[in-house]
């Protein structure tokens, strides 16, 4: 009996040796799974609170970002309302732009004696830009509406040598209707094309030889501008200036002490469109001026330096034309301009020869000619930001008939600058915008404005314009 | 003889009688999407002209004679405002001789007046590229700026042509219920475009990206107004590369070529947008505009 409970203690303790590790174990395990499943449900729990709470988060942060837009917006329009209302005597200053422009100038002849033959210099700005580094024009322009009925605007030119002159200054109406614009002051007249359009907007370095021997680069009077636009769908306009005279063509130089009007301008153009791609302007204008004692510098026969004067009428008409095309009329990515215009002068009355008498003594004879020349220039933009561009320009002395030459008193060699000669001139060009604001330009002519001489021209500019956004003519 | 002269002088007569009759109001829109909006609210009462197209850029334009002509026999000119014409309005304002269109007057209606503007530049410098001190002008490509523009303008109208008045408060009537159940169906249809980057050419579709709810990842251009160059477009495959987006768009009258280089290189699915009115085939007018443009982001935008 004993032996049999031995066995089955010792059986017992075997096994419960064996066996109770297993039970703990698989307690343990009970356990851990228990602990596990809590811990997953805690988990599980928790991880749903957070998902609760993290989308009432983004909810409330939708709303946010709605409010922030919100306010955003009501901030950018409360700003877009506001910044125009600053409450300081500076905000009804009127809109104010710098033009800065230099060049570099590596000329094979001295511009100092240049000249273009055939023709009585004009006193104006026709001299090229010098060599080496120089500071070109500056200019200043101020403009601004004075009131409903008038506009006003101010260009005043600040010479690199301290000098400053007012290229520009004049009102112009807004009010008017039917078409009609009145402008005073001084201004660039509407005679032909190039001579409104303001260097800094030319599409080379210095202007076209017609511009420089029959207005003296350009024509600003002292005058009054009356312009009226028909009522069609083609533009159409006609207008007249009277003006002072108080430069080339008439003279002498700031004009002469007399009542009534110095000068006289028609003009007239038609303007159009072709399809989206294409726009184009042709014009005609006709300048009524009388010199008196209008002087100019030339050399004589006997190589002494003589001023002689011009006194009598001057009549010079004008055709230009200008034809711009880009594709779609987008200009952004290519383009090309066409423009051309032609001069014809004539002048008569009398010239005096050697006013001062520094060499042969003065003499006064009868003086007339005829004279002409045109340019025509294209400009094509191959890819955005950069143009390359060529002119050419020709004059053609025509004939210029002076009574004392035609009397035997004197002889042509007195008259040097006045001898028949006809310049002409080819002009190449490339210039990079990296900015509607600022463009860097290389060009190259070569000038044949003097018998003989061959001028080979190269010049690197730069003109940048700061302050207001200028709009420009066509 | 007698007859034949009395018949003439009354048929001059009758002319000028039924002149006032057959003359309606002209409008010259700078923009087609006014243009668009003007004919909506005016129909067979008005002349409607745009200045340019949606093939053009409206920065750069020139004040070209046909501009001055139709600036001259405008009674109304609708514009964006903010500087977007800068470069060639004050010279129709100046050049045509016409009062009733110079600024402050009834015949200037500026559009971008009556909507709030984003992006207003808190500094003003150049160096910032071609930057409007208003904010971004192209307003109209937020839909519900249409809805603000179109009550002004019809009011404008009303102002300009009183004896249409109730014709022009007609229109809108009719016009502003139609709109609104379209932008509805456009949020609707658009909403999965929510939160999508997006890389623009120029910042003009900063008022459609804002009402769709996508972000602005890029622009093709470096600084507003100038064009892509090649280290901005390599900086920006390095950045799509990090963080790709959606879509790649430009605009109708911008060139594609920046836009191609980035797609072929980031494998990212561009498309053109009209920007306006008449810059594709189906963006005939304001709906088609948004109809149009909306399907090509969604087709691209997968």
């Amino acid at each position: 009996m004993f032996k049999h409970r031995l066995i089955a203690f010792a059986v017992a303790t075997v096994v419960g040796v064996f066996a109770s590790p297993a039970r703990a174990a698989e307690d343990d395990l009970k356990e851990l799974r228990e602990q596990v499943r809590q811990l997953k449900e805690s988990y599980e729990k928790r991880i749903e609170a957070l998902e609760k709470r993290l989308s009432q988060a983004e909810q409330s942060a939708g709303k946010a970002e709605v409010a922030a837009t919100n306010a955003q917006a009501s901030a950018s329009q409360a700003a877009a309302q506001a910044s125009p209302r600053t409450s300081s005597e500076s905000a009804f200053n009127p809109g104010i732009s710098l033009i800065v422009n230099g060049t570099y100038g590596n000329l094979k002849r001295d511009p100092a004696a240049y000249r273009i033959s055939g023709f009585a210099p004009t006193g104006g700005e026709v001299a090229l830009p010098g060599r080496g580094l120089s500071l070109g024009e500056s200019e200043l322009v101020m403009s601004a509406n004075i009131d409903s009925y008038f506009r006003g605007t101010l260009i005043a030119a600040l010479a690199p040598d301290n000098g400053v002159s007012v290229e520009e200054g004049y009102i112009q109406t807004l009010g008017l209707s039917n078409g009609f614009t009145v402008k005073a002051g001084r201004f660039r007249s509407s005679v032909g094309y190039l001579n409104e359009i303001h260097p800094h907007a030319w599409d080379f370095t210095d202007a076209s030889l017609v511009n420089k021997v029959f207005l003296g680069n350009h024509l600003a009077e002292d005058g009054v501008q009356v312009k009226w636009v028909a009522p069609t769908d083609l533009y159409m306009d006609l207008g007249f200036e009277a003006g002072r005279g108080r430069t080339f063509p008439g003279g002498p130089a700031g004009g002469r002490s007399k009542n009534g009007v110095g000068s006289g301008v028609l003009f007239a153009h038609l303007g159009g469109d072709i399809g989206a791609s294409t726009a184009w302007r042709v014009g005609l204008s006709h300048l009524r001026t009388s010199a008196q004692d209008r002087t100019y510098e030339d050399l004589d026969s006997t190589g002494a330096g003589v001023t002689n004067s011009f006194t009598g009428r001057s009549r010079l008409m004008v055709m230009d034309g200008v034809l711009k095309w880009a594709p779609n009329g987008n200009a952004s990515q290519t383009s090309f301009k066409l423009q051309g215009e032609y001069f014809r002068r004539s002048e008569s009355g009398s010239l005096a020869y050697d006013t001062t008498a520094a060499s042969l003594g003065t003499q006064a004879d009868a003086y007339a000619s005829r004279q002409s020349g045109y340019y025509g220039q294209a400009v094509y933009q191959f890819m955005p930001r950069w143009r390359a561009g060529y002119r050419y320009d020709r004059l053609s002395a025509g004939t210029t008939s002076i009574g004392q030459v035609n009397s035997g008193a004197l002889t042509a060699a007195d008259f040097p600058i006045l001898n028949a000669y006809n310049p002409t001139r080819n002009t190449f060009m490339v210039d990079w915008s990296p900015s509607e604001f600022s463009r860097l330009r290389l060009q190259f002519a070569r000038d044949r404005s003097q018998p003989g001489i061959a001028d080979n021209q190269v010049f690197l500019q730069y003109i940048m314009s700061l302050g207001a956004h200028g709009a420009h003519k066509f | 003889m007698r007859p034949i002269i009395l018949r003439v002088l009354g048929l001059a007569g009758a002319a000028l009688l039924a002149l006032p009759a057959v003359a309606a109001v002209n409008i010259l829109a700078c923009e087609p999407e006014w243009a668009a909006l003007a004919s909506e609210l005016a129909g067979d009462k008005a002349n409607v002209h745009s200045a340019t197209t949606a093939l053009q850029d409206p920065h750069r334009i020139e004040a070209r004679p046909s501009l001055i002509a139709r600036a001259r026999s405008a009674d109304l000119v609708v514009c964006t405002g903010s500087d977007l014409e800068v470069g060639w309005l004050p010279l129709l304002f100046t050049q045509s001789g016409n009062a009733k269109i110079q600024p402050g007057r009834p015949g200037y209606f500026e559009a971008s007046q009556f909507v709030a503007r984003i992006e207003v530049p808190r500094t003003l410098d150049r160096s910032m590229g071609d930057i409007h001190p208003g904010g971004n002008p192209h307003i109209h490509l937020d839909p519900r700026n249409i809805a603000k523009v179109a009550e002004a303008l019809a009011g404008r109208l009303a102002e300009i042509d009183p004896p249409n008045a109730q014709a022009y408060r007609e229109r809108l009537a009719a016009f502003t219920p139609r709109w609104r159940a379209a932008i509805e169906r456009w949020e609707r249809e658009g909403a999965r475009l929510k939160g999508a980057p997006v890389v623009v050419y120029h910042k003009d579709m900063s008022y459609f990206i804002g009402w769709m709810g996508m972000r602005e990842a890029g622009s093709l251009e470096p600084k507003p107004g100038l064009p892509a160059t090649p280290a901005h477009l390599a900086e920006l495959v390095e950045r799509m590369k990090r963080e790709p987006a959606k879509v790649i768009v430009y605009s109708a009258y911008t060139s594609p070529k920046a836009a191609e280089f980035l797609s072929s290189r980031t494998g990212i699915p561009m498309t053109m947008l009209p920007f306006t009115v008449g810059g594709s085939d189906k963006a005939k007018d304001l709906f088609g505009l948004f109809d149009d443009t909306l399907g090509r982001l969604l087709a691209a935008v997968k």
